[in-house]
């Protein structure tokens, strides 16, 4: 009932939001012209400062005689728009009630309608984000699209050079630029191995602790203190691993005679692997709380040690489950950004040492991206070539990872 | 209780439990009747709530002992606490003295590994790991180092499962997944898991509640002829089950364990007034 009536005020409502402008506007310039003829400025810019002294954001003084009889004009306008506006409001309201009303016979099926109008608002929102998302996608292509101009597929996918500076204007000196991506997937590659090599562990063996050993009262008090890890910004990690770790690493580099750049991967790969651990070690502990207690007690009550029971039943039961979860946290220490911005640097080095600066597919699309820049230079182009294979590679270890993790939910069932 | 008392008194083979009761802690097998396991003055606590009363019962060897009773009396807790299971239940406290053999299980330096392998459990619910049916049946004999050579292995696991009744079965995928056996074959599977380490006492808790006539009376086959080797106690619901395959009964009520004696004696013959109710089904 109450939608009835409150569905055709709010078409009112969204009608007058966009005719108004329409409606007063040529009214008021209408005005205007006549009492003043052809004045300097534009009109889009008189309007505008008649708008601005109605709404007594501009003082009114300054302005001219004519100005000032629009601004009148354009007051007593509203005025009677918004009273127009009020009246069609109320009459919508009314109208919607009495069709309501008359439609509310016994038979009617109000609950249905009402079911209906539900659907189509719960089917509009998801449509509003799957749009989104299309249209992000579409955008990544066709921009990569045009950067494929530039540079064949081949050399960007397989190139070992990446030096993304072009002439900007003919007669400047400089490279043609190199758009070799393998350098910028390798430095991502080798910084989400360091960082795994960190969450996994930890975070395997955090997530069995939790599950299998911890008290209630211990595990009600750890596990949100390693959710909170995920809760932390990724500026933050960023600045604790550039200034922070990496010193160290240079310090304990130094002192054992290696040489540590002061961005490296490692300060990267270490602080990211921090970050990731909550994912791995969350999500684990659920998988391995799904293993049914009986099969616990079926391996203990064979005599063996809770230990053995952990290695031979429990983890193998839930290792696929396991696997999602690192999955997905891998997609995760790919996409990361910032931290690497700010700890790993920005040269694109190919390179296996983890004390050495590399940078990583998201590091130098911010890095081509910040600033001023020329939309269809390969240079800018190029982010989105990044971007449109980033997005791949992410989507399809998302959609392994949860394809595991599906496969392994129906297995108890 | 003083019910029991007067009732195992004029009960010969109750002497121990007399005694038990009445004077200092003895235990005395009698001629002929060889005690494999023995509790005395069992009380068990979950929390704050007391799910067993002051149990004592002599589990005589190479014979099938039923344990029959309403739900909830603490069957399965007694059940638990003679393979020291009840020990990874969280909030739970036991009371007295639990012998095997005539040695303290819950004394301090007994390994609850292999005190648990000595004394094997198979669940009302089939529980097979999610692995192989071979490494199902070879996990126990894997974990307590019984053979290292894969023939070994094998060759248990062959034996085990044909002791179960199982091996014609399923010996074309011994490497399939244990969990794509039917309800009755994962039950039998359980057994083959448990004997594979061969234990000297079987516990059985309701091993056939999930199972069709057919299959139980496979395993009830089976348990006449383990019970050559092995000491099994089985907890059951069906009054027939445990009149067919068992020779000695106890009755649980309410966590006191209301009578025991041989099965004739109970089934035939019982001498409180809640066994005999419950028996002829007089109970709610
Ligand atoms: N883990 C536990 N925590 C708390 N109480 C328990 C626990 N296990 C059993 N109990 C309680 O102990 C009592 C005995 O339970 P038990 O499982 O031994 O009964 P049972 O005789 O096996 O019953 P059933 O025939 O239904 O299996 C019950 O009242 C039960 O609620
Ligand atoms: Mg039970």
């Amino acid at each position: 009932m109450v939608l009835w009536c409150a569905m055709p005020m709010i078409m009112v409502v969204l009608c007058w939001l966009v005719v108004e402008p329409w409606f007063v506007r040529p009214i008021v310039m209408q005005t205007l012209g006549s009492v003043a003829g052809q004045q300097a400025g534009a009109p889009a810019f008189q309007y505008l400062e008649i708008r601005n002294i109605a709404a007594g954001v501009l003082p009114g003084t300054s302005a001219s005689d004519a100005v000032m009889h629009a601004v009148e004009q354009y007051k007593s306008l509203l005025r009677t728009a918004s009273m127009a506006f009020s009246v069609m409001f109320l009459m919508a309201g009314v109208l919607g009630f009495y069709r309501g009303y008359k439609k509310l016979t016994v038979d009617f099926p109000a609950r249905e309608q009402v079911e209906k109008f539900v659907r189509f608002f719960l089917l509009a929102s998801s449509m509003v984000a799957i749009l989104t998302t299309l249209s992000i996608v579409l955008a990544l292509v066709v921009e990569a699209l045009r950067f494929f101009k530039h540079v064949p597929l081949l050399d960007f996918l397989l190139g070992l050079k990446w030096s993304p500076q072009v002439a900007i204007r003919a007669d400047q000196v400089g490279s043609s630029g190199a758009f070799g991506a393998i350098p910028l997937f390798a430095g991502t590659l080798l910084i989400a191995f360091i960082a795994m090599l960190v969450a996994v562990p930890i975070g395997l063996f955090s997530a069995i602790y939790l599950a299998e050993y911890a008290r209630p009262s211990v595990r009600s008090v750890t596990k949100p203190m390693l959710e909170i890890l995920a809760g932390i910004p990724t500026v933050v990690y960023g600045f604790f691993a550039a200034l922070t770790v990496a010193p160290l690493i240079v310090k304990v580099g130094g002192t054992i005679g290696l040489n540590a750049s002061s961005e490296s991967a490692l300060a990267a790969g270490l602080v990211m692997g921090v970050m990731i651990i909550p994912f791995i070690s969350s999500l684990s502990d659920d998988v391995i709380n799904a293993v049914p207690t009986s099969l616990r007690f079926g391996s203990l009550a064979m005599g063996a040690t809770r230990s053995e029971t952990i290695r031979k039943v429990i983890l193998p039961a839930s290792l696929p489950g396991i696997m999602g979860a690192i999955l997905l946290a891998v997609s995760r220490a790919i996409g990361e950004t910032m931290i690497v911005v700010m700890a790993a640097g920005l040269a694109a080095n190919l390179t296996a040492n983890p004390l050495e600066s590399v940078t990583t597919v998201t590091a130098q699309i911010v890095t081509i991206l910040v600033g001023d820049q020329e939309f269809d230079s390969p240079k800018t182009l190029a982010a989105f070539a990044l971007g449109l294979t980033l997005f791949c590679v992410t989507l399809a270890l998302n959609f392994l990872a949860l394809k595991i993790v599906r496969r392994y939910e129906e297995r108890y069932d | 209780m003083s019910s029991v008392m007067t009732a195992e008194t004029t009960e010969a083979s109750e002497k121990v439990i007399n005694q038990v009761q009445d004077g200092p802690i003895v235990v005395r097998p009698e001629k002929g009747v060889d005690i494999k396991m023995s509790a005395e003055g069992v009380s068990v606590f979950y929390g704050d709530k007391q799910a067993l009363d002051d149990i004592s019962i002599d589990i005589h060897s190479k014979q099938i002992t039923a344990l029959i009773g309403p739900s909830g009396c603490g069957k399965s807790t007694f059940l638990r606490c003679l393979n020291r299971m009840n020990d990874v239940v969280g909030g739970c406290r036991i009371n007295g003295r639990i012998t095997m053999d005539g040695e303290d299980i819950y004394a301090p330096r007994v390994d609850v590994a292999s005190l648990r392998g000595q004394v094997g459990m198979v669940f009302q619910k089939p529980n097979p790991f999610p692995k192989s049916i071979f490494d199902n049946v070879a996990y126990g004999p894997r974990i307590h180092g019984y053979a290292q050579h894969r023939d070994e292995i094998e060759e248990i696991v062959v034996r085990s499962l044909s002791k179960a009744s199982l091996f014609e079965e399923v010996k074309d995928r011994l490497h399939d997944p244990a969990t794509g056996l039917s309800g009755g074959q994962q039950q039998r599977l359980c057994i083959a898991r448990a004997i594979a380490v061969n234990p000297e006492v079987l516990l059985m808790d309701e091993p056939c509640s999930a199972l069709d006539p057919i299959a139980t009376a496979r395993i009830e086959d089976l348990m006449w002829e383990l019970k050559e080797k092995f000491t099994i106690i089985i907890v059951t619901h069906s009054m027939q089950q445990a009149s067919r395959v068992s020779q000695r009964t106890g009755f649980f009520h309410m966590g006191v364990l209301a009578e025991v004696g041989t099965t004739e004696q109970i089934f035939q013959n019982p001498v409180d007034n809640r066994t005999r109710d419950y028996i002829t089904g007089r109970f709610g």
